[in-house]
């Protein structure tokens, strides 16, 4: 596939970049037009992104070269298909989440909204810079600006969502020093910084200790960045503690895009061999993405608090992706990426559905959800469609995304991994079935607690607005669609992109 | 034994420098209680890894990258690379220490509020304070 | 901490000074691609200029002059810059911040200006608002 030039990857960054900073001078002159101007942004983002995946579709992957200097002086912006899907995920998945947020934001953070705009849309230029760049340090750069940019949303609500922003600071600034470390070791030794160069340098140099000790701090920093076990540690606090909106974001996308780095490092710039047999980095992503899918959901029904719940969880569906990666043949990979997809989907539907909860009512607690499938139909609808995607029932996209990963682990020969999916997927049903009984069988719930709880007075059908329910009702619609078209977006996106040196 | 010890140390200065720096670093940010000391753990932290790459720029006896002679973009000139010193790594590590700057005035403004809301700064108390207060 | 007008010695020498130390900031700018320096070492110089009036001074007079709406015209204007000029370059049919295309006598040298002074601008604009939010400890 000959790559050919073309300007879309920099007008995906340039839109929401130029807008958020032109945003503050805007709220100083005439603050309703914020909003309007940041949805603009956000839809030609989108647009383009589209764009931008039928040219990679027809045409094969597109290049551009920043400053007109060809690489390797030149810093690349290169997207394949791999990226064209994830740029259509983060697009579609902000612009959703942008047009959610509008009363969201008016009633949590009401004096904040011109700065979150434009910290939103610095988040969103971040995030497709980070999946378009095809330069190891240009990624570095936009992995900070994605970082600072989440590090200001989530504190953005005050109380004890600062603290929590203030430990993820610490800890996601380590990740980042890790990775500006293997970058600096990857440099000393190669001299090149262009991913394609590295690909072509590297596999002379596998035996040497400064790479397999610059691809471990990658490795490590990387695993803060995307909260895999035991690096998760900031995650419960951000996600539990941030606006809703802002949860909704970096559940949907920052974890998600921190695991495709993983993979364009680990399998596009290092052979996957290197990963398999030279160090075996493979093993112990699979052990630990393992691990991770117990615990998290074992500690996600542990919990009371309908957010943190969610947190947790979303640890242990990163334990998937991981293990999707950690498999390394072309089964799991398939698997991962897909089920990176679709979790982003249903954890960005999964937090919307608990923003609108707060939105109406203001309960966080599980047990005081009782009735709320009358009181709120369409959002408890939506929490089922979601869960039921989580557990995995067809056809939504979650069964597709977890039988490709059982038959990696069975053409890895690997039967625990096998009884390790199954298992968290019956975790995942049970707190998630628990929820779905506070909203749907109320009387139960009740009795099951062991005491008669006061009923509620009559209960009125009270819906959030159109304008936090479309988004809603377009997540949950995404999710069928891509279980119903996950033969597509495998064929399309996944299969042209999927690296060599996987065993079959 | 303290002969070849003491040549390694010196024939990797740098990175012997750059671990220990990190190492301090890393005992702030875990062993202090005080947000404030483990927030100056991390920019030790950071600083380190910058100090190491720009130290990988360095060449005996070559001298800083500025070709001086004046703008004369048509003169032909023959410039042996080993008399200049690698601009890139410092080129890179300014951005990465403009990154460093900003996330410090985040991690900054953060510990005001933190102050403001709960009046105290150690870790033990505050996550006392923010338990009670919710 | 808020702090106050300071003793007429250190008041005088620190007015004196300070137009000093602003125009070898603007220098480090400028000459950013020939010395040690650049946009951001010199955005730094100009905020630490500031910062020295507002020591000596007292904090009311540099809030009267550099209010919160001045700092963030600056903020934004400087990225803007930066910005534009990569556009104006895309616009005029090259890459972004391929600078060879530019309309001046010297088109590379005068793009790596414009850039500089934008950074330097934001530099000094988050410099300062980072200072004025710890004033109010």
């Amino acid at each position: 596939m000959n790559a050919h030039q073309s300007a879309l990857p920099i007008l995906i960054i340039l839109a929401p970049l130029l807008t958020s900073f032109a945003l503050p001078v805007l709220g100083w002159w005439y603050r309703p037009a914020v909003f309007p101007v940041a949805l603009i942004a956000l839809t030609v983002s989108c647009g383009t992104a589209i764009v931008a995946a039928r040219e990679v579709l027809v045409n094969g992957p597109l290049h551009y070269y920043l400053g007109g200097w060809a690489p390797p002086w030149g810093v690349e912006l290169r997207i394949d298909s791999l990226g064209a899907l994830m740029l259509l995920l983060i697009t579609v998945l902000t612009l959703l989440i942008g047009i959610y947020s509008k009363k969201s934001v008016v009633k949590e953070i009401p004096s904040k909204d011109v700065p979150f705009y434009s910290v939103y849309l610095v988040m969103v230029a971040g995030l497709a810079g980070l999946v378009s760049t095809a330069d190891m340090f240009n990624l570095y750069v936009f992995l900070e600006i994605t970082s600072l940019a989440s590090y200001a949303l989530v504190s953005i609500g005050g109380g004890a969502a600062v603290v929590s922003a203030f430990r993820y600071v610490i800890l996601g600034t380590v990740g980042a020093a890790f990775y500006l470390l293997a970058v600096g070791y990857l440099y000393s030794m190669t001299g090149s910084l262009n991913m394609a160069d590295l690909s072509r340098i590297l596999p002379g140099l596998y035996d040497s200790t400064t790479v397999l000790v610059g691809f471990a701090f990658f490795v490590i920093g990387i695993s803060i960045k995307m909260a895999l076990f035991p690096m998760h540690t900031w995650l419960p606090g951000a996600y539990a503690n941030a606006p809703s909106a802002v949860s909704a974001l970096l559940a949907a996308t920052s974890t998600k895009v921190a695991a495709y780095v993983l993979v364009r490092v680990m399998f596009f710039v290092f052979e996957p061999r290197f990963s398999i047999e030279v160090i075996p980095v493979t093993t112990l992503l699979g052990w630990m993405g393992a691990v991770a899918m117990i615990l998290g959901s074992v500690m996600a029904i542990a919990q009371s608090d309908f957010k943190r719940m969610l947190a947790y969880s979303s640890v242990a569906q990163i334990g998937y992706i991981v293990l999707g990666i950690g498999l390394a043949n072309t089964a799991g990979f398939t698997g991962g990426i897909l089920h990176l997809i679709n979790h982003a989907f249903m954890k960005g539907g999964l937090f919307l559905v608990a923003g609108a909860i707060v939105y109406r009512t203001g309960l966080r607690e599980i047990r005081e959800f009782r009735g709320l499938s009358l009181k709120m139909p369409v959002t408890a609808a939506t929490f089922a469609v979601c869960a039921l995607a989580m557990v995995g029932i067809p056809p939504t996209g979650g069964f597709f995304s977890k039988f490709y990963l059982i038959l990696g682990a069975i053409d890895a020969g690997n039967w625990v991994f096998v009884g390790v999916i199954v298992l968290s997927s019956v975790l995942a049903l049970a707190y998630l079935a628990n929820v779905l009984r506070y909203m749907y069988f109320p009387g139960e719930a009740a009795a099951g607690r062991g005491g008669e709880l006061p009923v509620p007075g009559p209960i009125i059908r009270d819906e959030v607005p159109w304008s936090m329910l479309g988004p809603m009702l377009a997540v949950a619609a995404g999710i069928v669609l891509l279980g119903v078209f996950s033969g597509e977006v495998v064929g399309q996106f996944i299969e042209p992109s999927t690296p060599d040196g996987l065993a079959r | 034994m303290v002969g070849t010890l003491f040549d390694f140390v010196i024939g990797h200065f740098n990175t012997v420098t750059y671990i220990i720096l990190m190492m301090i670093g890393f005992y702030a940010m875990t062993g202090k209680t005080n947000l404030v000391k483990k927030l100056v753990g991390m920019n030790i932290f950071q600083w380190s890894i910058i100090l190491f790459v720009v130290s990988l720029a360095a060449k005996r006896g070559a001298t800083i990258p500025i070709v001086v002679g004046g703008p004369d973009q048509n003169a032909e000139r023959v410039l042996d690379v080993a008399d200049y010193v690698n601009p890139l790594p410092h080129v890179l590590m300014l951005t990465a220490i403009v990154v460093g700057v900003a996330v410090t005035g985040v991690a900054l403004a953060l510990l005001l509020r933190i102050h403001r809301r709960y009046g105290t700064l150690e870790e033990d108390e505050l996550l006392e304070r923010v338990r009670t207060s919710e | 901490m808020n702090p106050e007008p300071q003793d007429l010695i250190v008041r005088t020498v620190c007015r004196r000074l300070a137009p000093f130390i602003q125009l070898f900031g603007l220098y480090v700018i400028m000459h950013g691609h020939s010395s040690p320096g650049g946009g951001f070492q010199g955005g730094v110089i100009l905020a630490a200029s500031f910062i020295l009036l507002t020591l000596a001074e007292g904090a009311e007079m540099v809030q009267r002059r550099f209010s919160a709406a001045t700092l963030t015209v600056f903020m934004s204007a400087g990225v803007l810059l930066y910005a534009g000029i990569g556009v104006v370059c895309l616009v005029l049919g090259a890459n972004y911040l391929d600078y060879g295309v530019l309309p001046f006598l010297e088109p590379r040298s005068v793009g790596m200006l414009v850039i500089e002074i934008g950074v330097g601008s934001t530099v000094m604009a988050a410099m300062l608002s980072i200072f004025r939010d710890l004033l109010t400890f």
